[in-house]
């Protein structure tokens, strides 16, 4: 077993503004005897206690689950979503990957396609309007035929689920130079192109998703990669390819 | 109090169908003049808002996350039930009713249960069609596993991702509906409170998370699917905003709460490290497969594990349960380890740990062997701990993971309020006094896609509702209420914490109304809770202001709301004067330890009504009755 010491001293150079319009600025924060066991949100969470028996404002962070599913928390830290370790959420960040008397920096997701809410807190829901826009199957309830009448190859499956494994974080888009959400739109176009129930729908939702992804602001991609080496489920990029192959095909049979 | 469960007559099998034709049909028409508000996007919310739509209703849809995609559905790992018996092992809907009847100790409604075991057919149906990756086999055709003890392989899953999977094609359907434009969407919207018009839910308060305005909305009815209130224990598995606040506050507008004191823990989630903890991750069940459970021997021994010798190690459950060994039910896996904890044999930083040990199981199948069953576990386990389950023995803790109790609802998924409908964890409907794995993921689409597009069309049909607007003078009310409370929330400015005070409360119902009970415990809780209550509202500290993004804020009125309702919890089970499924009262076991059920005294849903601030809420019976089955008892050794 790795013995590690147990607590250690750090600084937080965190992000604070009021709102969108309001100007920001970095705080920085001594912390002292931090347990390396504690999660980055628990970290927070303990300077937040501090910060409000002290009659200050605390940090404003958006987290949910703590178990790295349901993709509320995110944040820049020290220049990469969600921090250092690979394939990991804020959440399930811990303190004993920082060492003792480390600077870090902390800072929200920054998007043209994200305002900023307050401090760490960024407004997501531009990446629900581009699930509206054919992010599903249009199958209504009842009348489905029986699950296995169906069958698809289990390699396919596979694939499917891969790509279906994003938690919509928006980390992709916060480590992308252009801000593109591409992962993102790919992950979901390819689940449901892989799949032969999403098949029927396959190029309006291609041309129809992508078209909304760019109304929102989001960038290009420009195969910089940074997407794929952040994302904390880690969704390859070849779902990128795949979206362009779904969305070049789409325009070429489109009669608009 | 008349309660009437509204149960419909012919045979158990029919009863459904018979009833689907009874209900009074809303002209298609005239579909799209009701307006119905959703409170929650979990499996239940999700699937409702989308089927509710879908067939032409108005909706307004609210969460309280920043989009409807992340509600704690999500993070359901194992599967999901169904009766197809696709693996040809002797299921069937019966067999899966039966199981579920039984497995919720004989304290759940026959008819519901029944119409569960049904209905779960068409949901894996309807979920492949939306495209959710099930798992496959090589043929193409969809796998299956057996689960959480059950002798069948009925369990669908996505990996360990199935509730993920699930709420993501129940968020599609939804955003469906939203580019359609039949449901709208409020999210970052909390339930404040219940509106109630000449006695029908007809609306609800909410407060904008982000600008802190209270906002109010009129419908034709009102739809609860907020989950459950597992969140009250100290260090739960459920998500930070996970609360009983919604249901909380129906219940003071006259829901009726039912079973509160039926709350689920898990055995097998990560152990603490410290108080600064907020909470703990589950881990699958299926690791007491190959796994031993076992402590020192002796108290005090703080030697490393690979330093304690076979001789000094306790394999209680093994010793205990010859016949069940590690693979013994939920409830008895967490109540021994707790018991060993408590006698000073807890392992790790907190002393609150027990050994889940697979050194026998590599050395017997292998290590590659073991890693294709548990690989992606052990690996989530150590990005947790930092200690590989391959080398040093995992440690396990038990931790609060489903609640049963819920909003008493009818049949139709109605509460005693009309227009007031509860569905999944929320109500309490269906899993009696224990849920079964896999079988949340199950009820929570069961009343979302399959129940609620009917009964609430039954009842439109029915009813006469007048116009009403949010003009209207019960609207103001609520507002005026709500904004009182949170003025004084703002005011008090204490010296102690909101997550200071809501760990004191967790402590105290972990440790007395937790997963064992006894009278004394449960009275000095009450003592503790009444105690902690009034420090609350003179000594706690609500920082920044009220018209902002505030999580301080947020939290406090959901501490206010649980220090009420913990209460509620323990009246229950002080009341309930027997042990059943997850309600162990100590002073009543078998001479095996396992939990005595009293039959006669005690079939039958515990209600309470409340009866307003610091009194005792009144109490009402729903009596179970069985037809179909024979009540057992269970037994393990």
């Amino acid at each position: 077993m790795k013995k590690l010491p147990k607590t250690i001293n750090i600084t937080l150079r965190v992000w604070r503004q009021q709102g969108h319009e309001s100007k920001g600025r970095f705080e920085n924060i001594p912390v002292k005897d931090v347990s390396v066991h504690m999660s980055f949100i628990e970290l927070l969470d303990s300077i937040n206690e501090r910060l409000t028996l002290d009659g200050k404002d605390p940090i404003a962070f958006d987290n949910d689950c703590r178990e790295g599913i349901c993709g509320t928390c995110g944040t820049v830290v020290n220049g990469r979503a969600h921090g250092p370790e690979k394939a990991t959420t804020l959440c399930q960040l811990h303190m004993r990957k920082f060492s003792d008397g480390d600077t870090i920096i902390v800072e929200p997701f920054r998007a043209r396609a994200f305002k900023l809410v307050k401090d760490l807190v960024v407004d997501r829901s531009a990446l629900d309007k581009v699930i509206q826009a054919g992010g599903y199957i249009s199958v209504n309830t009842g009348g489905s035929p029986d699950a296995n009448a169906l069958p698809i190859a289990q390699e396919i499956a596979d694939k499917a689920m891969d790509a279906a494994a994003c938690i919509g974080c928006g980390a992709c888009v916060a480590a992308c130079p252009s801000a593109s959400a591409m992962l993102f739109v790919s992950a979901k176009i390819s689940q449901l192109a892989l799949l032969p129930q999403g098949r029927p729908e396959a190029a309006k939702r291609a041309v129809s998703m992508v078209r909304v992804m760019d109304g929102c602001g989001f960038g290009n991609c420009s195969n910089h990669r940074e997407c794929e080496n952040t994302c904390p489920k880690e969704i390859s990029i070849v779902n990128i390819a795949r979206l362009n192959r779904e969305f070049i095909k789409a325009s070429l049979a489109s009669e608009e | 109090m008349q309660l009437n469960a509204n149960i419909p007559g012919g045979p158990l099998e029919e009863k459904w169908d018979r009833h689907r034709f009874d209900l009074k049909l809303v002209n298609p028409a005239n579909k799209r003049k009701f307006e119905i508000i959703v409170i929650g996007t979990g499996l239940a919310g999700g699937s409702a808002s989308a089927s509710l739509a879908e067939l032409g209703y108005h909706v307004k849809t609210f969460c309280i996350q920043d989009s409807p995609r992340r509600a704690h559905s999500i993070a359901a790992q194992g599967g999901i039930n169904a009766a197809k018996n696709y693996q040809n092992d002797g299921d069937s809907i019966w067999r899966l009713f039966y199981d579920t009847i039984k497995g919720g100790d004989f304290r759940s409604r026959e008819a519901n249960v029944y119409r569960l075991a049904q209905l779960s057919n068409n949901i894996i149906d309807h979920c492949v069609a939306q495209g959710i990756p099930f798992a496959r086999d090589y043929g193409g055709l969809l796998d299956n596993r057996s689960f959480g003890g059950a002798q069948v392989s009925r369990t669908f899953y996505a990996r360990g991702q199935t509730g993920q999977q699930l709420l993501l094609g129940a968020y599609g359907a939804l955003m469906r509906q939203v580019a359609a434009g039949n449901v709208k969407m409020f999210p970052r919207r909390e339930m404040l409170d219940l509106v109630i018009v000449n006695d029908q839910a007809r609306g609800v308060v909410v407060r904008n998370l982000i600008t802190g305005e209270i906002e109010s909305y009129a419908a034709d009815a009102v739809i609860i699917t907020s989950g459950g209130y597992g969140n009250i224990y100290y260090l739960s598995t459920n998500a930070e905003s996970s609360n009983v606040g919604a249901c909380f506050r129906a219940y003071k507008r006259g829901a009726l709460f039912a079973n509160p004191c039926f709350t689920q823990i898990h055995p097998t989630c990560i152990p603490h490290t410290g108080d600064h903890q907020s909470k703990l991750t589950l881990m699958s069940e299926s690791l007491r497969n190959d796994g031993r459970v076992w402590v020192p021997r002796h108290t005090g021994d703080i030697r490393e594990p690979q330093d304690i010798p076979e001789s000094d190690r306790f394999y209680y459950l093994e010793e205990k349960y010859p016949s069940f060994g590690n693979l013994v039910p939920r409830d008895v896996a967490s109540r021994n380890a707790k018991d060993q904890c408590d006698a000073g044999r807890g392992v790790g930083l907190t002393r609150c740990a027990v050994y889940l040990d697979f050194s026998d199981a590599i050395q017997r199948d292998g290590r590659d062997v073991i890693t294709k069953k548990y690989g992606n576990l052990f690996e989530m386990y150590e990005r947790i701990s930092d200690e590989t389950p391959y080398e040093v023995p995992m440690m396990i803790f038990p931790a609060s993971h489903y609640t049963m109790g819920g909003l008493w609802v009818d049949y139709n998924l109605m509460s005693n309020i009309p227009g007031l409908f509860v569905l999944g964890e929320a109500n309490f409907s269906d899993h009696g006094a224990n849920r079964l794995g896999a079988s949340a993921l199950m009820q929570g689409l069961a009343d979302g896609y399959f129940i609620i597009p009917y009964t609430i069309g039954g009842y439109f049909a029915g009813t006469a509702l007048d116009p009403v607007t949010t003009d209207h003078a019960a609207f103001d009310e609520a507002v005026k209420k709500d904004r009182i409370k949170i003025d004084k929330l703002m005011s008090i400015q204490g010296k102690r914490t909101v997550d200071n005070i809501s760990r004191e409360l967790g402590k105290i119902m972990w440790e007395y109304c937790g997963m064992s009970r006894n009278a004394e415990g449960l009275e000095k809780a009450l003592e503790s809770i009444q105690n902690l209550r009034a420090e609350f509202w003179e000594n706690v500290i609500v920082p920044g202001t009220d018209r902002d993004y505030n999580k301080s804020l947020e939290k406090a009125g959901r501490l206010a709301d649980s220090l009420e309702f913990a209460e509620t919890m323990v009246f229950d089970a002080l009341k309930r004067d027997e042990s059943c499924g997850s309600h162990f009262r100590t002073e009543f076991q078998t001479e095996d330890g396992e939990a005595k059920r009293d039959d006669e005294n005690f079939c039958h849903v515990s209600i309470w009504e409340y009866q307003g601030q610091d009194k005792r809420p009144a109490f009402h019976k729903e009596p179970l009755t069985f037809e179909n089955v024979e009540l057992s008892q269970r037994s393990y050794k």
